[in-house]
Parts: structure tokens; C-alpha cells; sequence
């Protein structure tokens, strides 16, 4: 015979229960907001140093003893440039790797040593992306202290994030779009081409974009390899010069990028270096939240084409 | 489509910059690299010479440090090296190996200023005597309260605060106080970033830190500089004038730059070290660091047209040494 629910009791459970779920819920809001508030005050305090400064001429300005005549001129074109050799780099291969290890790679022993060497290149500090570069590009290959050097190091430092989100975007696809496009007798190459990348596009974009919002801010592997701190002169024109050899001079020329020359401006003594980095550094967010919003934007447009 | 829609863009981006790539052909650089206390001075110098020159010469000025410097000059990778301390015999030996020889050039003082924070009253003046004190690597977790030093200061904690082990600040502070070089107690707070130690010394009424004259100058408001009792027993406030006169003893020291006997060849490279005598002076003053003497700044640029290679201090620090006679020693290779 059953006993009668003691409905005290199961009140009881049910009011802990939410109790419990409450504790978690503001327990989750609050981490939540030690990132969020200590980046918006960051910023804000930021914003409010720097924004004043940022008039036109301090986007074309070089560097100065004077503060107020200080600009960034040599720092966001040579960050440009460093992102563009970057990319160049980064994409094409991160891509091609991801796309191996997802439709061609036998699932074997070299290639789950492969799959574990690629999670934890992820996790390497850049410094030592940066010394590796020294010695690699800088010395043995003799690219010096180039644009070509920085774009490689900072190329080698985003090439697990691609790969990763490359073959995150690849699983994504059902398998019936393999399955039918084989049926038809499709092989493997001409199902990546028509099929695998045009649909995992979104998402492998959305990597690379992040992928390289993470680059643009490094600082430690760049000064490693030997970025300059004053340089008042911009790298030739990238493929402007004399075919074939002077449309790649840009690539060899000397430069220097936005984090260190905030990195500079803070360590000066005048007050008004510091508002210069603020100016710098609220730049720099900028456009790494630009870049964030075009992959956001780039991710809604090319979902909205995929019909599955 | 796309890849003419590319195209554009690469054609936009290269019409920009196109600008500056007028001479790409015709390119000379000036590479110099070093101290970051060297550096302002460096800048501005670069920055005139350029423009004197209308770009018709690149100099690239960098900060790896003064050890960092001579490794990459060493190795032939710069022109120039800035330096906040001589050359050390470890150093020279790479230079040597690597067949590289170099004129050693003072091109203006930097007076290392001991700061209290303003509501500090008692402290009127300190000699390098009660400076010793404080910071020998013997005072570590014993000296740690004002009236342990002199009984007629508070009964308060003395916070110390100075720049890190890598710096030539700290290798000149501790070889002119303690007496030799690196030795120093390891308890105090320290940063390679000057401004920390302004932020330091601002906040805390017990502190006590030194560093570079231009962060002072730049923070005169929030800070008390202590005069330094110098060794003909006068204490002496830092200031150019104080410098320039040789009063502000022993914690002034020279800084340099060293230029490769190799790259003097080219001319760039040489009309920029003149113009760095020439005009060095006047442009130190205007980043808060002491010019040397018109009379030196002539003996220098005599040096390096006569092509004097060599260090005058053979490899060792050595303190409170006269700029006049270092210029006029024979230097050693």
C-alpha cells in the first residue's frame, strides 16, 4: 500500500532544489561580469585618455620626441602589412591541413599524434614562437628583421586555430552531403571543392578572423625577432616596385607594429606619451572589435546561403 | 569577379602607400639599437636628422637593451649601439671575434635621482654613505624601518623602490653606492618600467626610490628629490646646471653610443654621428637629459673623425669619472 505523498516534504526538496539554482545562476552572473565589467572599465578609462588625441593627424603622423606631434603612422601600416603576410600565409595552409585531417587522414596512431601536436601547439606561449623565429626565419633562412619574418612568426603562432576551426566547421557538415556526393561519383577532391568548403566556409572564416584578432595584438614574439621602436619611414608599397623582384621589397623592409609603440609610450616619462598610448591602445581594440564584427557578420551572411 | 574585385583593393592599398616608395631604390639606412635610457635621445636625434636630410636616409632606432645592443652590434647586425654603461669585457671579446671595432662616444649625462614622496620632511639631504645603508645587500630584512638608519627619523617602514637587475640604472646605482656593481639587497620593489616606480613612490609617504632625471622632471609635482651629498661634502639637488657643472657627484653618469668602425665608412652613417654631436646637446636638454660640455662634444666628434676605436675603460664600470678625461685617455680594444 502506498503512503500517502508527504507533500510538506516534496515542497521542501523543490524549494532547495531552486535555492541551489538561484546560488549557481548569480554564482555564473558574477564570473560572468569579472570579465566583462574589468574590460569595459579598461576600455572606458582608455577611451577616455585617448579618444581626444585621436585627430587625423595622429593616423599620419611617425613617431616623435614630441608627444604631441606623435602619431602612428609606421605602427598601423606596418601592423597591416604584418596581418596581410599573415593571412597570406596562415590561411592556405591552415585550411589545406584542416581539410586533410578531416577527408583524407587514415585514422591511425600518426595521425592522432598529429591531432595532439596541433592542440598543443595552441597552447604554447607566444615568446617562444617568437625565439623559435629567430632562430628560423631571422637567422638560418636569413629573412632578418622583416615584415616577411613577423607575418611568418605570427602565421605559425594563428595555424592551429585555423586547422582547428577548419575541421570543427568540416565535422559540422552532415555526412549524407559526402555520401551523396560520392554516389555520384564524386571523388574525394571534387567533394572538398563543390562541396566540403563552400559549406564549412562560414565557420573556417570565423576562425581565421579570430585566429588573426589574436595575432595583431602579440607583442612578445614580434620585439623577439627584433621589431624597431622608431622608424619614421613606410616599407615600400607592397607589389609596387620594378617585376619581378622589387614588388616584393616590402616584404624585407624594416618596421614596426602598434603594440610596440604603446608598449614604448607607456615607459616615457611625459605625461602626454600616456595619453598617446591610450590613443594607441583604443586604436588597437578597435580594430580587433572591427574584426570580430566582420567575422560575426561574415558567419550570418554565408549561413544564411547554406540549405541542408 | 573576385579576383578583380582583389586586384582593386591591391591596386588601393599600393596607390596609398605609394607615397614613401618614391626611393625605394636608392635606400640607405642608419640601424642603431640599445638602451631605452639612450633612446629618446637617439629618437630625437634621428627624428631631426631626417628630416634634415628630407628622408633621404632611414634611421631605425630599436630597444633591446644596452646588453641586447651590443649582441646584435657584435654580430654586425647594427650601426650603432646605445649604451647606458661602457662596454664590459665580455662583450668586447665577441666584438673582437667578430672583427668588429668601434669608436666608444659619450654623448650626454643622465642623473640618477633618489626621490622620497613629498610628505617625507625629515629627509633634507643623504649622503652615499646612509644610501649604502639602505640598499647593500647586507641591510636585506635588517634595515627595514626609517629610525634603524638615523634614531632621529620616524619609527616607520622604509619602502625601497628602484629598477630591476637588467638595467643600466641599477648597474651604475649599485657599483657608485654599494661599490660594486649588481650588488644590491634583493627586498625592494622593482620594475624596469620607470613610471611603476614614480606610481610607487607617489603613493607611499615612506618610500624611497631612484631612476632616471626626465622621470622626475616629468613628475616634479608628486615627487621630492634629495639632494645628494657629494665627495667634497656639499649636497647637491639634480639638475642640468648641477651636472653640467660636475656637482652632482657620484650619482651622474655618461651615456654612450658606439659606432662601427666598419660602417663609419658609409657616409650616411657618418653624417648622422656628427650631426649627433653637433646637435646632440641642445636636443638631450630637450628630453630631460644633461648635454656634456661644448668643449667635450668638439673632443668626441674630433675622436671619431681621427677614428680613435677602442673603450677608455678597458672593460670595467668605474664611477665619477670625468667625461673630459675619458675622451682624452687612449683607448683599448
Amino acid at each position: 500500500m502506498l503512503k500517502a505523498p508527504d507533500l510538506q516534504a516534496i515542497r521542501q526538496i523543490i524549494a532547495r532544489a531552486k535555492r541551489w539554482d538561484m546560488l549557481f545562476s548569480v554564482l555564473g552572473i558574477l564570473s560572468l561580469m569579472v570579465g566583462v565589467l574589468s574590460f569595459c572599465v579598461l576600455f572606458a578609462d582608455m577611451a577616455i585618455k585617448g579618444v581626444p588625441r585621436l585627430e587625423w593627424e595622429f593616423f599620419t603622423s611617425f613617431p616623435s620626441r614630441r608627444a604631441a606631434n606623435a602619431g602612428i603612422l609606421s605602427a598601423w601600416v606596418g601592423t597591416v602589412l604584418v596581418m596581410m603576410v599573415t593571412a597570406l600565409a596562415a590561411v592556405p595552409v591552415g585550411i589545406a591541413a584542416g581539410v586533410y585531417l578531416e577527408e583524407y587522414a587514415p585514422k591511425n596512431w600518426v595521425t592522432g599524434l598529429i591531432e595532439i601536436n596541433i592542440t598543443n601547439l595552441a597552447g604554447v606561449p607566444s615568446i617562444v614562437y617568437g625565439l623559435l623565429a629567430l632562430g628560423l626565419f631571422v637567422y638560418q633562412f636569413g629573412l632578418g628583421q622583416s615584415i616577411l619574418s613577423a607575418g611568418l612568426t605570427l602565421a605559425l603562432l594563428i595555424l592551429p586555430v585555423v586547422i582547428v576551426a577548419t575541421r570543427e566547421a568540416i565535422r559540422a557538415i552532415p555526412q549524407m552531403i559526402r555520401e551523396g556526393s560520392y554516389a555520384c561519383g564524386a571523388t574525394t577532391w571534387q567533394t572538398v571543392r563543390d562541396h566540403i568548403l563552400p559549406y564549412s566556409s562560414a565557420g573556417i572564416l570565423t576562425g581565421v578572423i579570430i585566429g588573426m584578432a589574436r595575432a595583431i595584438g602579440e607583442t612578445a614574439p614580434i620585439i623577439t625577432i627584433g621589431a624597431l621602436t622608431f622608424i619614421a619611414f613606410l616599407p615600400p608599397a607592397p607589389f609596387a616596385g620594378d617585376p619581378p623582384a622589387g614588388m616584393f621589397d616590402w616584404l624585407f623592409a624594416p618596421f614596426t607594429v602598434m603594440p610596440i609603440q604603446m608598449f614604448n609610450w607607456t615607459s616615457r616619462p611625459e605625461a602626454a606619451f600616456t595619453v598617446n598610448a591610450a590613443a594607441a591602445g583604443f586604436v588597437l581594440v578597435f580594430m580587433t572589435l572591427a574584426m570580430n564584427g566582420l567575422a560575426i557578420y561574415l558567419r550570418y551572411r554565408l549561413r544564411k546561403n547554406i540549405k541542408w | 569577379m573576385k579576383s578583380m574585385k582583389l586586384s582593386v583593393v591591391t591596386a588601393a592599398v599600393a596607390a596609398a602607400l605609394s607615397v614613401s616608395a618614391g626611393s625605394a631604390l636608392a635606400d640607405t639606412f642608419v640601424k642603431i639599437d640599445g638602451s631605452s635610457t639612450v633612446y629618446p635621445i637617439t629618437e630625437a636625434v634621428a627624428e631631426e636628422f631626417q628630416k634634415a636630410k628630407k628622408n633621404a636616409v632611414k634611421v631605425t632606432v630599436g630597444i633591446s637593451g644596452t646588453g641586447g645592443g651590443f649582441k646584435k652590434f657584435c654580430r654586425g647586425e647594427i650601426d650603432i649601439s646605445d649604451a647606458s654603461r661602457p662596454i664590459l669585457k665580455k662583450e668586447m671579446e665577441d666584438c673582437a671575434k667578430a672583427g668588429i671595432k668601434y669608436i666608444e662616444l659619450p654623448v650626454a649625462f643622465d642623473a640618477l635621482t633618489v626621490v622620497v614622496n613629498p610628505k617625507n620632511t625629515f629627509l633634507k639631504q643623504v649622503t652615499v654613505a646612509v644610501l649604502k645603508m639602505m640598499w647593500e645587500p647586507s641591510a636585506q630584512g635588517k634595515i627595514t624601518r626609517w629610525n634603524q638608519i638615523n634614531p632621529a627619523w620616524p619609527d616607520a617602514p622604509l619602502k625601497l623602490f628602484g629598477p630591476g637587475a637588467d638595467s643600466g640604472t641599477f648597474d651604475y646605482f649599485t657599483e657608485a653606492v654599494n661599490g660594486k656593481s649588481k650588488a644590491s639587497r634583493g627586498d625592494f620593489t622593482a620594475s624596469e618600467d620607470d613610471n611603476v616606480l614614480v606610481q610607487g613612490v607617489t603613493r607611499d609617504a615612506n618610500a624611497l626610490g631612484y631612476f632616471g632625471f626626465a622621470y622626475y622632471d616629468e613628475n616634479k609635482d608628486k615627487l621630492k628629490a634629495v639632494p645628494v651629498v657629494n665627495p667634497k661634502g656639499k649636497a647637491v639637488s639634480p639638475s642640468i646646471a648641477a651636472v653640467m657643472a660636475g656637482e652632482y657627484e657620484p650619482l651622474a653618469r655618461p651615456i654612450f653610443i658606439y659606432v662601427s668602425a666598419k660602417a663609419m665608412d658609409r657616409p650616411e652613417v657618418k653624417e648622422f654621428v656628427e650631426f649627433y654631436l653637433k646637435h646632440g646637446g641642445k636636443l638631450a636638454k630637450e628630453v630631460k637629459y644633461v648635454p656634456l660640455s661644448d668643449a667635450d662634444y668638439k673632443h668626441a666628434l674630433d675622436n671619431f673623425k681621427k677614428k680613435k676605436t677602442g673603450t677608455g675603460f678597458g672593460g670595467v664600470a668605474e664611477v665619477g669619472v670625468k667625461v673630459a678625461d675619458l675622451l682624452k685617455r687612449d683607448p683599448k680594444e
